[in-house]
């Protein structure tokens, strides 16, 4: 972009492009390194970069001693279960706001810029006594329906450009031959719309997976907790040697996320999704 | 997506709408209905009585009467040195995370723009913490800070710098600091990224143009890149400031607000005004001035933004 660069020039860019891949990565292998540890090597005077007699035992620990398999577990429910109902319910709403401009749709997204400058605490007081009164406080089912409610406008936004994408002529097509509304959303729109629900779903089943405050004020039962929740108590215990199983349900919260990622990698980089993701 | 507009049963100004049927508008809000219903009651309505609950005196508890209170919640913040306290440190947080990750990300994406070796290793690298929970993040870096078994200390042992050993977290001089690094790199990734596609849409023939004519790579960096980019610059930065003011689980989880509140932002600060002593109106009063102050400042910034733009 800015021609061909002196020889000091690109000298100069790779110094400080090592500066940047050891700032961002470091930690990382840090982490890497701490959850394949074993204990003595922990508590060492001088702890090493790369673990001398790797274990896996942190991981096993992790999940029998701290009960993170069940936060994982909670986890797993909490988020599949906020994916499929995001979609369902954004669906009709994500088709209805790409064929027909009606002002509601307009007022909907805007809504969605608006609400992201107010913070939780305005949020989650309210919210919290409303769930109680309907019984749904300190229940799965009561954070899924949040983090519907948090997904959704994004959701939608993202739904409604990939059925902007179906060509409308196909829809046209199949009801001049015969097909009733019903017959067009099935066997047209819907096999089309494949690619873009399964990213909705994903979506917000990575929100749901790293969220953590609602989590954190709406669960108080240790057993309900979500994995996010589960591990920030789990920091709370303190003492060098647990910190081997701590980084390794740290690495198995993040596995979901990463796969996500390198799925949507492409759209990623082309800018598409930017700004759609944020814990 | 633009040839929707040019749909004739879409787009024209006046005549879809009106000839649109009965049946078929009330099938539009039928579809719709499934999505507005729990915006409405689960987005919409809390934030409205959120609002209302700053101007009372409303506390934890069943059956807890509630009355309106008027401005007694800002009277009381106007005098708690907590607070100003929280606030402070809320702006120097904010603030500086924003500047610092706009910089760095800005720098990266320049130099993943170019052909330059190991970009595909950090473009990966520059992804992950993006994807990382914001819980894992603040585990991550405790572990980088822990006095014991941490990075950083057992880096300055290396070098010889023992004497740079310290407690980063538990500091009350490099507490804040320390947060605001780990703040930066978290938040780092999603700008490089917006920044990058920002610049791989500015045209390569006013590069060329400019360079032919003799302007140096300042000039052009000045002078065509930044003009074309500042859009999406504005957009960046001001999301950032918001998500970044408005953060919490991050700082939560390496300091809890500690040392001695060293750290205490005002979303944790508020946090514990809520759940941890029940003071709801007071909590929600905090939240209404920090949308304020929120909306203040992006006030100020956007204008001067458009001024320079003009």
């Amino acid at each position: 972009m800015f021609g061909k660069p002196s020889r000091t020039g690109r000298t100069l860019q790779y110094v400080a492009l090592t500066g940047y891949l050891i700032f961002l990565g470091f930690p990382l292998v840090w982490l890497l390194s701490t959850a394949f540890k074993p204990p003595r090597e922990l508590v060492r005077l001088h702890p090493t970069l790369i673990p001398s007699n790797p274990t896996v035992q942190n991981f096993v620990q992790a999940f029998t001693e701290q009960q993170l398999g069940r936060a994982a577990l909670n986890s797993l429910q909490v988020s599949l279960a906020s994916a499929v109902l995001t979609v369902l319910v954004a669906l009709p709403a994500s088709y209805a706001l790409a064929r027909f401009r009606t002002r509601l749709g307009t007022v909907a997204l805007g809504w969605v810029l608006l609400s992201q400058l107010f913070p939780f605490v305005l949020l989650i007081i309210p919210i919290f006594l409303i769930l109680r009164q309907v019984g749904l406080a300190n229940t799965h089912a009561g954070l899924v329906l949040i983090y519907v409610v948090w997904a959704l406008p994004f959701a939608l936004w993202m739904l409604q450009g990939f059925v902007r994408n179906i060509p409308r002529e196909l829809e046209e097509a199949a009801s001049v031959d015969g097909a009733s509304r019903l017959q067009v959303l099935r066997r047209v729109v819907f096999p089309l719309l494949a690619p873009g629900i399964v990213a909705t779903a994903l979506f917000s089943f990575i929100s749901a997976w790293n969220e953590f405050f609602f989590a954190l004020v709406l669960v108080k039962t240790p057993e309900l907790a979500t994995l996010p929740v589960a591990l920030a108590r789990f920091v709370g215990i303190e003492g060098t040697a647990r910190l081997g199983p701590l980084a390794a349900g740290s690495l198995l919260a993040t596995l979901p996320s990463l796969i996500f990622f390198a799925v949507m990698q492409r759209r990623l980089s082309s800018g598409s999704l930017a700004g759609a993701v944020k814990g | 997506m633009t040839t929707v507009a040019e749909r004739p049963d879409v787009a024209r100004a006046d005549g879809p709408r009106r000839a649109r049927s009965r049946s078929d508008r009330l099938g539009i809000y039928l579809l719709l209905l499934p999505s507005l219903l729990p915006i409405v009651v689960l987005s919409v309505f809390p934030l409205v009585r959120g609002i209302y609950l700053g101007f009372t005196d409303a506390r934890a508890g069943r059956n807890v009467e509630i009355s309106f209170t008027g401005l007694a919640n800002y009277r009381e913040l106007l005098g708690d040195e907590l607070f100003w306290n929280s606030f402070k440190i809320g702006l120097l947080w904010a603030v500086g995370v924003t500047v610092l990750q706009f910089v760095l990300a800005l720098g990266l994406a320049l130099l993943l723009n170019q052909q330059l070796r190991f970009r595909g290793l950090a473009r990966v690298l520059a992804v992950v913490p993006w994807a990382m929970p914001p819980v894992v993040v603040g585990i991550l870096w405790k572990l980088v800070y822990h006095p014991d078994a941490g990075l950083l200390n057992e880096f300055f042992h290396r070098v010889g710098a023992d004497g740079l050993r310290t407690n980063w977290l538990g500091d009350f001089s490099t507490a804040l600091p320390a947060v605001i690094l780990v703040g930066v790199w978290a938040g780092m990734p999603q700008t490089t990224v917006v920044l990058l596609a920002g610049l791989q849409g500015v045209p390569r023939e006013l590069h060329e143009a400019a360079a032919v004519d003799g302007a140096s790579t300042w000039h052009r960096f000045r002078n065509v890149t930044l003009p074309a980019i500042a859009p999406v610059v504005v957009a960046i930065t001001s999301l950032d400031f918001i998500w970044n003011f408005n953060s919490f689980g991050l700082v939560y989880v390496l300091t809890a607000g500690g040392p001695g509140g060293k750290t205490m932002l005002p979303m944790l600060f508020a946090y514990e005004e809520a759940f941890r002593y029940g003071n709801y109106g007071y909590a929600a009063a905090l939240g209404n001035v920090m949308v304020v102050i929120i909306v203040a400042l992006l006030a100020v910034y956007l204008r001067r933004r458009l001024r320079e733009a003009n």
